[in-house]
């Protein structure tokens, strides 16, 4: 099993979200984030007053998902966020040790 | 707790004296059974002219009536909530609260001093810099016995209001001109603070500059050629110059801005001020508010005409105009040298070209209006950029910038622009015959230009004193850590956004 975590861009969501459905993906967590990466923040002009924004809005992306399906998940998740744009974001996968659902109690892979 | 024992000596003031008011007006309500216009009826004309004026009883027209009613009630939204939501906006979340709070019950202490002894300082007659005490606790203006009520002179010969209501619209100028400059010190001053300068302020700085710019004896006290000099005389010290100002470009704006500028000075610069983030938390109130602003500034200008009629009308196309030029000229300023066009210098453009038009509305003609609106929006763009940089003072909402800026650009042209050449309505030059003439522009540019000199003066000092006494007794600024918790839960105990 695989958590498959993506920064992406807020506007791309729903994409992304459509794109993980169409391959079988049961659940996603969503969490509005900020950050910093290469496209770096902007200035904002308020009167005299300018201001540097370092940290740009994002859209962090969780999925737990079993190992058969973890190529084809990375890879709607690229289709769907991608703009070619800096700022596209990152995928980032590690290796998950356990699930459980706390309704039933199903663990490993059944929880999924 | 000062604030509280503050509010509670005002009302057994206004208790006592207000019992002992009404019992004399009931004594003695046989000789004051005819309040004929205090302005008018006291003109020190003769005493045949006296009693044919008591003869015919001036009444008021429903019209002007209703208009003066609708403008007041218009310039009472202007603060609450539009300065206040403008204003609010430009803070940061944490001090929303507070600043709603400084508006809002700084213009409702501001009503209640007016009613006990503000208007009696300002627009009775005393002296060329302060009234009298004539209408201390609103005397004389309703007569229960009868139920009839004091007049008001107007601008026209044989037209009156009711005083009261004169009162009522007044009222709403001194409020908000006190409430103009809570922007200048947002985010740092002490609520109770604020509120004890208010007071000092508004009686020895407001009160008089409103008696020297507005007061006279009305039309009608010019009943004849002999009692031309004594009659003017009796008016304020900057009317007697032959100041020009509509609707308080100096009484209420260019005070004000001074005001909030010694403050800015005087109590400091906000923690983390060019250092930390202080972007505005919604520019979304703050449009509301500017928008709320626009149309409440047409009560405030038209309704300065004080009837409904052509100068008014005149006052009210050069408020839509000059403003909608100033927005214009502000985005064009921004686009030009920022690079882009903002939703804040839009909303501030308004607000420039609002307050540059108020001493000119009714002064100024057509395309002058159009032309002020246009320098206003620029010069207050670099008010709030360049002069702010040059003058070093934290003042949070830029009511120097743009109210300071906008009033002394606006007084200005208004002695350029009243002239008949250049399409304005002139002035009356002689009461008695209401006459309209113009004076040379370089004339009334040289009087305007003492009117707004003696407003910074008098303005400046006021609020250095005022701010000293307020700081060696109250404090003038809450501790750092306060600061730094947001006025909303250190001041007031509430919180504006739960997320």
């Amino acid at each position: 099993m695989k958590m498959v975590t993506a920064i992406v861009k807020p506007f791309k969501l729903d994409e992304v979200r459509e794109a993980l459905s169409a391959i079988g993906v049961q659940g996603v967590t969503v969490t509005e984030v900020k950050g910093f990466g290469r496209q770096k923040g902007h200035t904002e002009l308020y009167r005299g007053a300018e201001y540097v924004v370092d940290f740009l809005p994002k859209v962090k992306i969780e999925a737990a998902v079993d190992d058969a399906i973890v190529d084809r998940v990375i890879e709607a998740i690229e289709a769907a966020a991608r703009t070619g744009k800096i700022g596209d974001g990152k995928i980032f996968v590690s290796t998950l040790e356990q699930v459980v659902r706390i309704r039933t109690g199903e663990t490993g892979k059944d929880a999924l | 707790m000062n604030k509280l024992l503050i509010a509670f000596v005002l009302s057994l003031f206004a208790l006592a004296f207000g019992e002992s008011a009404f019992a004399q007006a009931a004594s003695d309500a046989a000789s004051a059974a005819a309040p004929a216009a205090p302005m008018a009826a006291a003109s020190g004309a003769s005493a045949a002219e006296a009693a044919s004026a008591a003869a015919s009883t001036p009444v008021a027209n429903k019209g002007d009536v209703a208009w003066m009613i609708v403008a007041t009630a218009l310039v009472i939204m202007m603060s609450v909530p539009a300065l206040a939501l403008f204003y609010g906006g430009l803070v940061r979340s944490k001090n929303m609260l507070s600043v709603l709070m400084q508006v809002f019950v700084t213009f409702s202490m501001i009503v209640v001093l007016w009613c006990i002894y503000g208007y009696s300082l300002a627009f009775s007659e005393g002296n060329a810099f302060f009234g009298g005490f004539d209408r201390l606790f609103m005397k004389d203006m309703f007569n229960p016995k009868d139920g009839t009520f004091a007049m008001a002179a107007t601008f026209s010969k044989g037209v009156y209001i009711p005083e009261l209501l004169f009162l009522a619209f007044q009222a709403t100028f001194a409020a908000i001109t006190c409430c103009l400059i809570v922007g200048a010190f947002a985010e740092r001053m002490k609520f109770s603070a604020v509120l004890a300068f208010m007071v000092l302020w508004f009686t020895f700085s407001y009160a008089p500059i409103a008696h020297m710019v507005w007061f006279w004896m009305g039309p009608d006290a010019y009943s004849a050629k002999e009692v031309v000099d004594a009659t003017n005389a009796k008016a304020g010290f900057i009317w007697q110059m032959g100041a020009l100002d509509f609707a308080g470009g100096t009484v209420v704006h260019i005070n004000a801005a001074v005001a909030g500028l010694v403050g800015a000075f005087m109590i400091g610069k906000r923690i983390g001020y060019g250092r930390e983030s202080f972007t505005p938390h919604s520019l979304t109130l703050t449009m509301v508010g500017a928008a709320l602003l626009w149309v409440g500034w047409f009560g405030f200008n038209a309704g300065s005409a004080l009837e409904a009629g052509n100068t008014a009308v005149l006052a009210f196309i050069n408020t839509f105009s000059a403003t909608s030029a100033a927005v214009l000229a502000w985005c064009i300023g921004e686009a030009v040298f920022k690079g882009k066009a903002s939703m804040l210098g839009a909303a501030s453009g308004a607000v420039a070209g609002l307050v540059a038009i108020t001493p000119a509305c009714g002064n100024v003609g057509l395309m002058g209006a159009i032309v002020i609106g246009f320098i206003a929006g620029f010069a207050c763009l670099w008010g709030v950029t360049g002069l702010k940089r040059m003058l070093g003072a934290d003042d949070s909402l830029d009511v120097f910038g743009v109210h300071g800026v906008g009033g002394i650009v606006g007084a200005l042209l208004t002695g350029v622009f009243n002239n008949q050449a250049l399409g304005g309505p002139g002035l009356v030059g002689d009461w008695v015959t209401a006459t309209v003439s113009s004076v040379p522009i370089m004339d009334q540019l040289w009087i305007q230009f003492k009117g707004v000199v003696i407003t910074i003066v008098w303005s400046g000092v006021v609020s250095l004193i005022a701010y000293k006494i307020v700081d060696m007794t109250i404090g003038l600024r809450v501790s750092e850590e306060d600061e730094r918790e947001g006025l909303d839960i250190t001041a007031h105990g509430e919180t504006a956004y739960h997320n």
